[in-house]
């Protein structure tokens, strides 16, 4: 078969709406593509174990901290998925970890903000994980089936995570003065860095074409930040809690909200490594890896004396 | 004392021993020598803590004082903590966090399959849980505590150093005062010294089998079951309890 003969055949798979398999011929942009996405999106999960692990060892009920702990499990559980479903591609896990830790793969910028009060776990279940919900459900349906696969079940736990966060920021809202205040100024910090998770306008998006080509994508970053806010709006009234955004205003023309744009320029600057935690979260990450070099040392020494005791019998 | 005196103490004992075990395991979480070694270990946490939750909401009931199980966790202070010494013990490196783990799920493993034979019923009923858990935590430290042993010479240096300076804290695992008189007179608590028999039978055979070398006579220090408790205790309460202390009127 001739490589467009190969084309045409993966062509038609997405015309299809049909999956894309490991082994079937797939372009090489097309391939990068995924790697691309899908190793940011498992670093994502791993990174995103920090700020919210920060908070088990001071959650302040022992049923929190025990929803908390399997959270953050959650999180590393669909990293596991992840890498593996990046691994069909032909890239090894430790390549893929490798390119994290020189900082040359990206993750979710949202993980470089700090968790700062017990709000902040609210918030980031009940607006980040609401946020990644939105890409996410849009994913089960992605024309890679080893990723779409493993997005059906991140997408079950997620919601559930969702709502784990959304009751911490009732107790929160609903609680004393103290608390409700606590919730306000997570949701001050949390609201725009949220927004940015859906990416650039679509105007200045550079990876979005293909993906939407390749029904990698099949809803733009504008479309979705839209809805994340008609969705989120209606909670945050329920909760007594204010929209940091004076521009916020119902558009019954759209029957949507207008609202105002995240700052682009911070966007900018926390992709590129000046987020208030970028350099941390780098850092332990880098030396989990490297406080572990040992273990794995250890495991590989044990596990070929072991097998070549079994070879001598 | 009465039996119920008895038996609030002896749950409280059981609830914080797992409570601050739980605490220590759950600060490696994200922080793991690898990703499946991270999912394990927090999962353990999971499960301790789980339990801790348990017994502390039965410690509380049977106080019969109005408290909770949060309550009971997060306003204390250390003197008022029975937790075993050793779960209080820093993490260090992988396998110090190990070793002390085998040590403990050792023990618990013959302790909670005695305490499932316990006539308190919800004793028993969350004992018959536990064991289900031990056992797989059990296995997951044990084989670990093999390759650290067995494995490089400097995992088998760790895992050595680990043994030598934990076994101090694992003569007070057995300790048994009035408490543990009354509700063995009753039927409810564990005879310890059925499990150290165990307890040392199954630990020597690990150590052995990992070409670890099992300390002998090491003086060994107490202090919990009257609550005194090595320097640590303090500092991880501090950490675990400040938020319900800085603000006590709160619902979280």
């Amino acid at each position: 078969m001739e490589v467009n003969k190969f084309e045409d055949v993966f062509e038609g798979k997405l015309a299809k709406n049909e999956m894309v398999e490991p082994k079937d011929w797939m372009p090489d942009n097309y391939r990068k593509h995924l790697i691309r996405q899908i190793s940011q999106h498992a670093h994502s999960e791993i990174v995103g174990m920090l700020p919210e692990g920060n908070w088990i060892t001071r959650a302040p009920s022992l049923r929190s901290k025990v929803v908390l702990l399997a959270k953050v499990q959650d999180e590393g559980g669909h990293g596991l998925y992840l890498y593996t479903a990046a691994e069909t591609l032909g890239i090894s896990r430790d390549e893929l970890l490798d390119n994290l830790h020189t900082g040359k793969a990206k993750y979710s910028s949202i993980f470089n903000y700090p968790t700062l009060t017990w709000a902040d776990i609210g918030a980031v279940g009940w607006l980040v994980d609401g946020a990644a919900i939105m890409n996410q459900v849009m994913l089960q349906r992605t024309s890679y089936g080893p990723y779409a696969r493993a997005m059906v079940r991140i997408c079950k736990e997620e919601s559930f995570h969702q709502r784990q966060g959304f009751e911490i920021m009732t107790r929160l809202a609903f609680g004393t003065e103290d608390q409700k205040a606590m919730a306000q100024d997570a949701l001050n910090r949390w609201w725009y860095p949220t927004m940015m998770m859906f990416g650039p306008p679509d105007a200045e998006s550079p990876n979005s074409e293909n993906a939407m080509k390749w029904r990698i994508k099949r809803e733009t970053n504008d479309q979705l930040r839209q809805r994340f806010v008609d969705q989120t709006v209606p909670q945050v009234q329920y909760l007594g809690l204010t929209v940091p955004d004076a521009n916020l205003k119902w558009n019954e023309a759209k029957k949507g909200y207008d609202f105002s744009e995240p700052n682009w320029v911070e966007f900018k600057n926390v992709i590129s490594g000046n987020g208030p935690c970028n350099k941390e979260r780098l850092a332990a990450r880098n030396k989990a890896h490297n406080d572990g070099a040992w273990v794995r040392e250890a495991a590989q020494a044990f596990a070929k004396k072991r097998n070549e005791i079994y070879v001598a019998a | 004392m009465t039996t119920q005196e008895a038996l609030f103490q002896y749950t409280l004992r059981l609830g914080d021993t797992n409570l601050i075990l739980g605490q220590r395991l759950s600060e490696w979480t994200g922080h793991g020598p690898f990703l499946e070694e991270d999912l394990a270990l927090t999962n353990i946490a999971l499960d301790i803590t789980g339990t801790a939750k348990s017994l502390l909401e039965y410690a509380a009931s049977i106080e019969g004082k109005g408290r909770t199980e949060d309550d009971l966790a997060y306003f204390r202070n250390d003197r008022q903590y029975f937790n075993a010494q050793i779960t209080e013990q820093p993490n260090g490196d992988y396998a110090r966090t190990i070793v002390r783990q085998a040590i403990i799920d050792c023990f618990d493993f013959y302790f909670y399959t005695e305490l499932a034979k316990s006539k308190d019923e919800t004793l028993a009923g969350i004992a018959q849980k536990s064991i289900k858990e031990v056992t797989y935590h059990l296995r997951h430290t044990s084989s670990w505590v093999e390759r650290f042993g067995d494995g490089t010479e400097e995992s088998h240096n760790k895992a050595q150093t680990a043994v030598n300076e934990l076994w101090q804290y694992t003569g007070e695992l057995f300790e048994m005062n009035e408490v543990d008189a009354i509700l063995i007179k009753e039927g409810i608590a564990v005879d310890l010294n059925i499990v150290k028999a165990k307890w040392e039978k199954h630990i020597t055979e690990l150590l052995e089998k990992s070409t670890l070398t099992k300390p002998e006579n090491v003086f060994m220090q107490t202090g919990s079951r009257k609550g005194i408790h090595t320097e640590h205790l303090a500092y991880i309460l501090a950490e675990m309890q400040a938020l319900p202390r800085m603000y006590p009127d709160a619902k979280w």
